[in-house]
């Protein structure tokens, strides 16, 4: 019975790995560089959805919605500021300034007076309910966790699948120079997925936080969505998922079967054995680089 | 304007290119020699501080900005260096002998690290190290018996041959002697094959590879010198703050290390220096400036993090080249005084290195 129930519980975490390794994914196939920031979007999403609730007195599904679509937004200008004036430097430059960005985010949100230092709960409706099937105890939380990623999930599938932007996006993602040439703006894409991405991320946050917490530091969990997308090979949606299942996993059976201290480094030794076996990853696919 | 009339090889490979040099450089020894005389107490020990981080940041100076592998988790080197000498000091070793083993132990952990670094590169590189780092942090809280666990661990004075250099004169010139022999070491590795070998993996590894370099190899020496100089750092970090525990050497001490190598400048030995006195003189300044600052703004706990990462999107937007390409850019416009050009250091666009296979 335990192990159902820290299964549950790994899964539903993996989930929010797997969210926030998604929104690493979409950037870098569509631009090739890597968001180091994409934990403390995740935060500001959570924040966005508590301040909505708690000063404007929204009910939590308006307030979850408009607090996406204002990280949507944040997303966009973000790509169109700071990111696009750099591009075609060396990825290591972008590295430093998502991180940048990362320490600038994390820094104005402590400084907001009351909201910044404080640890907050979010309430959600569904906060704090428990479903019991015999001796299994499933809490709410964990259960809306892992729906709302399928459903995400399944919609992404759709998007870019079935819709024009995402076909698109798919041609730009696989060729840059190819997709401008058949006449798809592709700087306009890039900001398109950025504000995918910042979406995602806000999803994750707000998913997280009724679970958890609301705190400035809430993204540092964005440091094991990198294993997450690691492990599932950082070019692959379908890998970011699985990877982040996998992690999210692996780390609960450690913190039940292994010895205290095993469930905090579960994730890097296994991204670290990862890219040691197979560098591209479960889904990454392999090819060689001609000259 | 100085041209240097070259009637010899030898001159391109000369450590000091021109009088001028010899003049500045003498200077500043002679300056950083008699500062204990001139400097209060608390100046000497923020001295010692600068010097320590300059030899970290030239550690990881030789691994990112010239062999152009990007660690973020050099503080576990730090870390390993500082836990080595101080539990070898504890067993009664002495000073030199741990100190040196303490590089070479971190040195060897370099190589460990090193081994993946030759399959993946770029990004993967990136989260490789950052995961080493995680994994080596938790170490240090979860092996108590040697490095006392998260409680920390006190560090011995420093006695070299007998002499007490606990005071914080003795300690300064000791600082101030490993740095300068650091230095030499970096700048007659960097004028060797070998430092030669690194920067041309950085430009580009194919290009190495073809003119028969050997990447594996020389990517495993430059993680092993890199991780000995900050062993090195780390050692003497112990007993400048006489007290270690696990979270001085966690993930924000290899950001903190990445931002002194990138605000003083990638690829450039001035840079460590430089990214040093950034990384002092920058808590310092916050704190005079809370006072003219309103308190709304001013007594906030972000200010630190915010005014870092504000520094680094601005470097990184604005100065590529960091502190010393500044320098550079200004002593151009000394030099030829009235014919500087905006466009003279105009960044060349470089086409992104793709890393993608098609």
């Amino acid at each position: 019975m335990t192990f159902l129930q820290v299964l549950i519980s790994g899964v539903s975490q993996g989930c929010i790995y797997a969210l926030i390794a998604l929104g690493f994914v979409l950037i870098y196939k569509a631009t090739e560089t890597v968001n180091f920031a994409q934990g403390e979007l995740m935060m500001l999403g959570a924040f966005a959805g508590l301040a909505l609730m708690e000063v404007a007195q929204l009910p939590f599904l308006v307030a979850a919605v408009l607090a996406i679509a204002a990280m949507a937004a944040f997303g966009v200008l973000l790509e169109r500021v700071a990111i696009r004036p750099i591009l075609g430097q060396p990825q290591f430059t972008i590295v430093m300034l998502t991180i940048g960005l990362g320490y600038m985010a994390r820094g104005l949100m402590t400084m907001v007076p009351v909201y910044g230092s404080e640890t907050h709960a979010m309430q959600a409706p569904y906060k704090g309910q428990v479903w019991s099937l015999g001796q299994l105890v499933i809490s709410v939380e964990q259960v809306v966790v892992i729906v709302v990623t399928v459903v995400l999930c399944a919609l992404l599938y759709l998007m870019f699948n079935k819709s024009r932007v995402g076909i698109a996006m798919q041609a730009s993602s696989q060729n840059q120079l190819a997709a401008y040439y058949m006449g798809i703006p592709v700087q306009r894409l890039n900001g398109l997925v950025w504000g995918l991405s910042a979406a995602v991320a806000a999803i994750a946050g707000l998913l997280l936080a009724p679970w958890t917490f609301v705190h400035v530091n809430m993204g540092l969990i964005g440091l094991k969505a990198f294993p997450a997308a690691v492990v599932g090979g950082f070019g692959s949606l379908p890998g970011a998922i699985a990877g982040g299942l996998i992690i999210g996993v692996i780390e609960a059976m450690a913190g039940l079967y292994m010895p205290e201290g095993f469930k905090d480094i579960a994730a890097y030794v296994v991204v670290l054995l990862m890219l040691v076996i197979k560098p591209n990853g479960l889904f990454g696919g392999s090819a060689r680089k001609k000259v | 304007m100085r041209f240097i009339f070259k009637t010899h090889y030898d001159q391109d490979i000369r450590l000091v290119k021109h009088g001028g040099q010899a003049f500045w450089y003498a200077l500043l020894v002679v300056v950083m020699l008699v500062a204990p005389w001139v400097v209060g107490d608390y100046w000497l020990t923020q001295l010692s501080f600068i010097l320590i981080y300059s030899i970290a940041g030239l550690g990881l100076m030789v691994l990112a900005g010239f062999t152009g592998l990007a660690s973020l988790g050099h503080a576990a080197f730090l870390g390993v260096g500082a836990y080595t000498h101080v539990y070898l000091l504890s067993l009664g070793w002495p000073f030199l002998l741990a100190m040196s083993s303490a590089a070479a132990l971190a040195a060897s952990v370099g190589v460990i690290v090193g081994l993946p670094a030759m399959r993946v590169k770029g990004i993967y590189l990136a989260i490789a190290t950052q995961a080493f780092g995680f994994i080596v942090e938790e170490v240090f809280a979860r092996w108590e018996h040697v490095t006392g666990g998260n409680a920390g661990k006190s560090v011995p004075g420093v006695v070299l041959f007998g002499f007490d250099l606990g005071s914080g004169e003795g300690f300064y010139y000791l600082c101030l002697a490993v740095c300068v022999v650091v230095t030499f070491g970096v700048l007659n590795l960097l004028r060797s094959g070998t430092g030669r070998a690194f920067i041309a993996i950085r430009d580009s590894e194919i290009s190495a590879q073809s003119m028969g370099i050997s990447i594996a190899q020389y990517k495993t020496l430059a993680f092993a010198i890199s991780a000995a100089l900050t062993g090195l750092a780390g050692a003497l970090y112990a007993h400048k703050l006489r007290f270690i525990s696990p979270d001085q050497f966690g993930a924000l001490q290899s950001i903190e290390l990445l931002l002194l190598v990138v605000v003083g400048g990638l690829g450039s030995v001035h840079g460590a220096f430089l990214g040093a006195i950034f990384l002092i003189a920058m808590p310092q300044a916050i704190a005079v400036s809370k006072d003219f600052l309103p308190p709304a703004i001013g007594q906030a706990s972000g200010l630190q993090g915010l005014i870092y990462g504000a520094v680094l999107v601005g470097i990184v937007l604005f100065e590529p080249m960091g502190m010393y390409g500044r320098w550079l850019k200004v002593r151009a416009y000394l030099q030829l005084f009235p014919f500087y050009r905006r466009g003279m250091f105009k960044r060349q666009k470089a086409f992104t290195k793709s890393e993608r296979l098609r």
